[in-house]
């Protein structure tokens, strides 16, 4: 594997997540420009979908055998994965390994993808050392810290480390910031009613920094919580971290209506 | 099978709801969440080793778990010699006889308890009451919860559902007669008021039975940890003091106690100890000043044995500090109650079904985030989380899970392994969602997710996937 070289860029394969993708293409657009700003060559192999947590997390460990190991060969060529969530980097990381444990053929394979996927904040500050170009976001923001990333992965100070760079932009913590958020994947359409009283839980603690956003770097949450703050009818705006860092906050925040509705 | 498992989910799912809507329940468990969480941070933050601490407490337990059978017959042997007796009891059921047959022996016709869960767990109180035996809880949550005709909704905090106006109403129902009739609302007073009546019942007791936190093999002696002293009161006063413990209570020395304590506390409450931490070892001996006439110990298995050397080994290591319940957002939520056995939170969700039967218990693992905060709070390391992930693969693989949510979730796991197929597949749902959101910038409705919607809503979706706009933006360029 090759440290950053002026003359031959550093190769990154984008794992989109399929939350980016259906829901919010623009976190991985952010994604693409803030590694290639810091000088990577992104590649997006069209084989990918999902990491598999929806039938992981149902117990279903055979079909998400099936999804790692489509996710295992399209990346198999990229020097780094980079994946725009906490969450589905830890599976890639921690569980596709632990799948795969008493598998000859591909327990190594698992390891090696394991070995050079990061979560995008944490590749930027720890592997990159990022400094951001011009960037701000105008606004007095709350992280939320998602329950995989923080625990799994200890991802906390990194995106913190980058939203100071950004220009005009303040951070508040939420008080008992590492409760969950209640979204829990398929955990918020079979437990609605749990959920809900959680996430609505999570909004007071939110409201309670007077933040006038809310950031976060993993769409479940954001979705979960921008859901429930519009339901609310609260005027807080919820984007990814990566598209205040990227810049890419002049169109509607998440859940939020377009430009022209609100003009 | 399929009719009982369906209506225990819907059993679930209704006490949830029901525990939801009651006010009085949110507002105790408003009250009581906080507290927990900042007072154990307190206490962990002014103590750096803690995190080296919570390792040795586990590789204690694990020892333990490794070399049970020596420990527990070296504990006997302890007990013996010190003038007691230990009896083994497979499951709850005999639990009880054993228990009401020593109470029988003893011709008690009043019993205090010291909390015990394990007495919980076999369901002692309605055996003895049949017997013709009084039975008085005096743990000051406990004997509540007994007044109030409940059982405990936390481990360690077993009135927690309760509000102070709830508990004055029922002080004033019960104690009226008994010629407290002024009504008493202030904390400290309500606290008097029991002592006063519980100290009645502790000085005419025939038998105590307290828990045990610990069982020490090298010494015979129980440990108890209580903020109340009512163990001590439930241990010495009576002619007869019997203990009832799980099997995996022992500990090898007096050294690996200190260890434990060191953690239970803190993880508990975050006081550093206990305010009454006591060790009994037997029956009062020529020369002693106090203490009881006659000692038991009743073991209870009740399925523990079965887990070990299995994949839910790890959670006989719990030491019921109640953490992983003060930490979870489920629990938070609905109390304990709602959880529908003895022991709730996370802890519960894992330890339930294992010994009541998994078609019994099917919702509990799955009503969980996986936010691993139960994990990561655990004093012995539990890997709690895991653990109801493994519930869940053992649920799906012995397929227990409900039959339509498989299917669905096996087509979607088809289609994510074909990418093309799937990026072509979603377009049209997402086109659909999209237009109908468009406006509010989100949804208020979404078929097969109305639960979702009934709470909050559903951001609306991209127009096209990145998957599509990717693609033609690298043909444009």
């Amino acid at each position: 594997m090759t440290e950053t070289q002026i003359d031959s860029p550093i190769k990154v394969g984008l794992f989109v997540t399929c939350l980016a993708d259906l829901m919010r293409p623009q976190v991985a657009f952010a994604a693409v420009a803030l590694l290639e700003r810091a000088g990577c060559r992104v590649r997006v192999p069209r084989a990918q979908s999902c990491c598999g947590q929806p039938a992981l997390n149902s117990g279903d460990r055979a079909s998400t055998m099936n999804i790692a190991k489509g996710v295992i060969r399209a990346f198999s060529n990229d020097d780094y994965v980079v994946v725009p969530s906490g969450s589905c980097a830890d599976t890639l990381i921690n569980k596709y390994p632990d799948l795969f444990r008493h598998d000859v053929k591909w327990a190594g394979r698992a390891q090696d993808l394991a070995d050079k996927t990061f979560e995008l904040t944490t590749f930027l500050v720890e592997r990159l050392g990022v400094e951001l170009e011009q960037v701000s976001y105008p606004g007095v923001c709350a992280y939320h810290d998602s329950c995989s990333g923080l625990r799994e992965l200890a991802i906390h100070q990194q995106p913190r480390a980058l939203l100071q760079q950004v220009q005009g932009l303040s951070l508040r913590e939420v008080d008992d910031g590492s409760a969950c958020c209640g979204f829990g994947g398929l955990f918020s359409v079979k437990y609605p009613d749990l959920s809900g009283r959680i996430v609505g839980d999570k909004c007071a603690q939110i409201a309670q920094t007077e933040a006038d956003t809310v950031l976060g770097g993993d769409l479940g949450c954001l979705l979960n919580i921008a859901g429930r703050l519009r339901r609310e009818g609260s005027d807080l705006k919820v984007f990814h971290v990566a598209e205040v860092l990227a810049g890419m906050t002049d169109g509607p925040a998440i859940g939020e209506a377009e430009s022209e509705d609100k003009a | 099978m399929s009719v009982s498992t369906t209506s225990h989910r819907v059993e679930f799912q209704d006490r949830a709801k029901k525990a939801l809507q009651d006010a009085s329940l949110q507002r105790a468990l408003a009250k009581a969440r906080g507290g927990f969480v900042d007072h154990r941070q307190d206490a962990i933050d002014a103590l750096p080793e803690f995190d080296a601490i919570r390792d040795a407490a586990r590789d204690i337990k694990n020892h333990v778990l490794a070399n049970l059978d020596g420990y527990l017959e070296l504990y006997e042997q302890q007990v013996i010699e010190n003038g007691g007796q230990v009896h083994w009891a497979r499951d709850a059921e005999e639990a009880c006889q054993i228990i009401a047959g020593i109470c029988k022996d003893a011709e008690a016709k009043t019993v205090t308890k010291g909390k015990s869960m394990v007495s919980e767990e076999m369901h002692l109180n309605p055996v003895l009451e049949e017997a013709g035996i009084t039975v008085v809880e005096t743990d000051l949550g406990e004997y509540i919860v007994q007044l109030a005709g409940e059982t405990p909704s936390h481990i360690i905090a077993p009135a927690v559902h309760k509000t102070r106006e709830q508990i004055t109403d029922l002080f004033h129902e019960h104690h009226s007669p008994l010629g407290y009739t002024d009504r008493v609302t202030q904390r400290e007073a309500l606290v008097n008021e029991a002592r006063s009546v519980l100290r009645e019942r502790f000085v005419s007791a025939d038998v105590g039975i307290t828990g045990a936190n610990f069982l020490v093999a090298e010494t015979g002696a129980n440990v108890i940890v209580t903020n109340e002293g009512n163990g001590d009161l439930t241990s010495c006063l009576p002619r007869v003091h019997i203990v009832t413990a799980g099997i995996e209570k022992i500990v090898p020395s007096l050294d690996d106690l200190s260890v434990l304590l060191r953690v239970l506390a803190r993880s508990a409450t975050g006081q550093e100890f206990s305010a009454y931490t006591s060790l009994y070892s037997g029956p009062r001996r020529p020369g002693d000043m106090e203490g009881p006439e006659a000692y038991h110990v009743v073991l209870l298995d009740n399925g523990r044995s079965r887990l070990l050397g299995g994949q839910y080994q790890p959670m006989l290591r719990c030491i019921r500090c109640g953490a992983c319940l003060n930490h979870c957002p489920v629990y938070g939520s609905i109390g304990g109650h709602a959880y529908g056995w003895v022991y709730s939170g996370p802890m519960g969700s894992v330890l339930t079904p294992l010994l009541n039967g998994f078609d019994q218990s099917l919702d509990l693992p799955n009503a969980c985030t996986l936010n691993g905060r139960c994990k990561e709070v655990c004093p012995v390391r539990i890997p709690l989380s895991d653990l109801l992930l493994k519930h869940r693969v053992e649920q799906h693989e012995r397929r227990l899970s409900p039959g339509f949510g498989r299917f669905l979730l096996g087509a979607w796991a088809w289609l994510a392994c074909r990418p093309r197929l799937y990026q072509g597949v979603m377009a049209l749902p997402l086109r659909v969602m999209h237009m109908l959101g468009r406006r509010r910038g989100s949804l208020t409705w979404l078929p097969g997710a109305s639960g979702w919607t009934g709470s909050r809503d559903f951001p609306a979706p991209a127009r096209r996937s990145f998957m599509r706009q990717w693609r033609s933006r690298k043909v444009r360029s």
